[in-house]
């Protein structure tokens, strides 16, 4: 044993502390102990702890303002679609025989200083007799009041539910020509927005039918492996050796010309998505090799489960979201392959106006050099590529777990 | 090496197989054929055809004969470079394209030149000034490249130059020089042309170069052994270039996979808006008449040149790349 000697000053109570010698006392808080209390989460920890895979895809998608942004975008715009009939203010087909190739029309809300209902100036027309172009001069004392909530144009709902009702409408004898008119002076605007219903759907079939073509044959080869596994991929060189916009030009042109306007339509998104599966394809083969190593697939094959609920079941789930993400980078490309094929006649025709379709008008330089206002469906489809891009992108970052 | 180059030889010989069956099918596809257009056609304006020389054609080119024999047909034809016979123009494939392949050639390579030079400089630039304002002006003007559909751009441009110089940048030599033989000034006026639809066509491959240049060169950045070569004090630039760079380039030259048909699918689409002397305009008129031999023989072309293109990048990557031709593997 040893001796111990204890200084008096330790044995002093709780607040007789000897301030000169012992500068911090000695102090037990009479709190009970939990040993668990530095783990305890906030509430919001907590939330991010128990959030599932999708959630927190949710979360980091949202960190990502442009890609937000984008998104609010194409659900704006495919929201239209919804209400095309309603949001144009003409019909698709409304022509105004007196108004060939007028140019846009601005919206007034000021007159004379003061502010009035929005109202746009009548066109006075007279042709050009040097080169023959169709001009029309706003004339300021032909005031024609917009109508808001109105009764115009009357169409089919949907097809079906006859109708007249518009969210705007021109003054009564007066015309609204906000993007002008084309060669049989019909309404651009209107008919680019009936175009948003085709052209922005066109990539979502197509994507449907890619996404399902490389699930079904990526997933082949990547769980059997071995010869189907080459077979496929050698398939898969071949169709990306193709140069794309040719080979849909050439299917294009052996859609028979008898076939019914919907039936051109499910021919071509069936065109544009036949070819473009390789990349899904690819993704899910390389995925699925690596995964089919793991213990659990190992379990479910001891098990007895089928390979297609193996690959459906427990191995396509696992990365689904990175699959969904790379899908949505593929609708761009596909709306941009509609748009070419119709531009070149070889896609979808009229009766059925899309985006494509209407730009084949502005394929004559001399005529959109004297009215360079049919160029306008550009602008959708650069701001729809744009938007998926956009989208895409932080789609992908946020699928991504090691970013 | 050699044994790569043979293993690629041989993997590319049934590629070229199964695309050209893959594009006989398509030439055979449409319900009729040429004749029967022809004729009906002619019919309908009260004219006669020339029943014997058709007759001749059918026998001469095999109409009557089982699919697999006119194939096998077609197939011979295009090894002896003799590519068919264009019923649209009425003479030999080859006499119509004549220079349009040529051109289409130049194009081609003249573009992904175009690309390599612009996207090489900028990418590098945006990922080791990652988060500037030059990289975010930068990525923007990419995705902007990206997005724009190159027939729409030549379309603008065509617009703009019509509209503030009054001239038309279609084509793509001095009309003068249309069908002249070769010489120097063809060859000038050619290159002072060219620029234009090698832009256009360039714009959404250089973008998405970019783009993949400077995510490779980040992640190889923020590697460890470029932190110890800082760390040693080595001068930043011969820290880039030494390895990160190095290693980044592999894509670049890998990529001409995709660039390719990327490339000749611009050029048709741009060409038929610039009206350039390619093949673009005329694959477009024989798909619309269903000259099917002439439209099959440029997408074979067209297939063939990407085949090869790639077969060039896979060569000249396992020259750089030690890796890939020990292995003799394929490409991932």
């Amino acid at each position: 044993m040893t001796d111990i000697t204890i200084d008096p000053k330790d044995r002093r109570g709780p607040g007789e502390a000897d301030v000169s010698l012992d500068p911090l006392p000695h102090y037990v808080s009479p709190a009970p102990f939990d040993p668990m209390s530095v783990e305890v989460m906030t509430a919001n920890q907590e939330r991010f702890n128990q959030a599932s895979q999708w959630r927190l895809m949710w979360w980091r998608l949202l960190r990502h303002r442009v890609a937000v942004a984008a998104g609010f975008l194409l659900l704006a715009l495919y929201a239209t679609t919804l209400v095309s009939e309603i949001l144009a203010p003409y019909g698709l087909d409304t022509r105004n025989t007196d108004f060939i190739y007028a140019p846009p029309q601005t919206v007034h809300v000021f007159n004379e200083g003061r502010l009035v209902m929005p109202y746009v100036d009548g066109y006075d027309y007279r042709l050009d007799m040097t080169n023959l172009k169709r001009v029309y001069t706003p004339n300021p004392d032909k005031h024609e009041t917009l109508r808001f909530l109105c009764r115009g144009d009357p169409y089919l709902f949907w097809g079906y539910i006859p109708a007249r009702f518009h969210l705007v409408c021109p003054a009564d004898g007066g015309q609204l020509f906000l993007l002008g008119t084309d060669r049989l002076g019909r309404d651009l605007l209107s008919r680019i927005i009936y175009g948003a219903r085709i052209s922005l759907t066109v990539g979502l079939i197509g994507v449907s039918v890619s996404f399902t073509l490389g699930i079904l044959i990526g997933g082949i080869a990547g769980y059997y492996g071995g010869w189907t596994d080459i077979m496929i991929q050698r398939g898969i060189e071949v169709v990306q050796s193709f140069p794309h916009l040719p080979l849909w030009m050439a299917l294009g042109a052996i859609l028979p010309v008898t076939w019914s306007p919907i039936l051109v339509y499910f021919g071509i998104t069936l065109i544009l998505g036949m070819i473009e599966w390789t990349h899904l394809a690819r993704a899910v083969r390389s995925k699925l090799l690596s995964l089919r190593e793991e213990d659990f697939c190992t379990a479910a094959v001891l098990m007895g489960a089928t390979p297609a609920r193996i690959i459906g079941r427990h191995l396509l789930p696992s990365f689904m979201s990175h699959l969904i993400a790379s899908a949505t980078l593929v609708i761009p490309s596909m709306i941009l392959g509609e748009t070419a094929l119709s531009f070149l006649g070889l896609g979808l025709r009229p009766p059925i106006t899309s985006w494509g379709v209407l730009l084949g008008e502005a394929q004559n330089i001399s005529v959109v050099a004297l009215y360079p206002w049919l160029m306008f469906p550009v602008v959708p489809v650069i701001v729809t590529v744009l938007a998926f891009n956009f989208f895409g992108d932080g789609l992908r970052d946020a699928a991504d777990p090691y970013h | 090496m050699l044994g790569y180059i043979v293993h690629r030889i041989l993997i590319m010989i049934p590629t070229l197989i199964v695309i050209s069956i893959a594009i006989f099918t398509i030439i055979h596809l449409p319900p009729g054929d040429y004749f029967s257009t022809y004729i009906a056609q002619l019919q309908s304006s009260g004219e006669h055809a020339n029943l014997q020389k058709i007759a001749f054609l059918k026998a001469e080119y095999g109409f009557d004969r089982p699919l697999w024999e006119q194939y096998l047909y077609w197939v011979g034809n295009l090894l002896r470079g003799d590519m068919g016979y264009s019923f649209l123009y009425d003479m030999p494939v080859n006499q119509v394209v004549g220079d349009r392949l040529l051109l289409t050639f130049i194009v081609s390579f003249m573009t992904i030149l175009f690309t390599y030079i612009v996207a090489f400089p900028i990418g590098v630039y945006s990922a080791t000034h990652q988060y500037s304002l030059g990289d975010y002006a930068l990525t923007f003007l990419g995705f902007l490249g990206l997005a724009t559909p190159s027939f729409l751009l030549a379309l603008v441009l065509v617009y703009l130059a019509h509209v503030w110089f009054g001239i038309s940048v279609g084509g793509l030599m001095d009309p003068s020089y249309m069908n002249r033989p070769w010489d120097t000034g063809k060859a000038m006026s050619v290159l002072a042309h060219i620029w234009i639809p090698v832009i256009v066509i360039g714009t959404a491959g250089t973008a998405s170069m970019i783009r993949r240049l400077r995510a490779n060169l980040l992640d190889e950045l923020q590697k460890q052994y470029v932190v110890t070569a800082r760390a040693k004090g080595l001068h930043p630039l011969k820290v880039l270039l030494k390895y990160p760079l190095r290693m980044a380039l592999n894509p670049f030259i890998s990529d001409i996979g995709s660039l390719l048909p990327q490339v000749i699918s611009g050029a048709v689409i741009v060409s038929v808006v610039m009206s350039l002397p390619t093949t673009g305009p005329m694959l477009l008129d024989a798909l619309r008449s269903q000259d099917m031999y002439l439209a099959g023989s440029f997408l074979m072309f067209m297939s063939f040149l990407t085949v090869i293109g790639v077969f060039i990048s896979d060569l000249a990557l396992a020259t750089l790349d030690p890796r890939i031709r020990l292995q003799s593997g394929r490409r991932q």
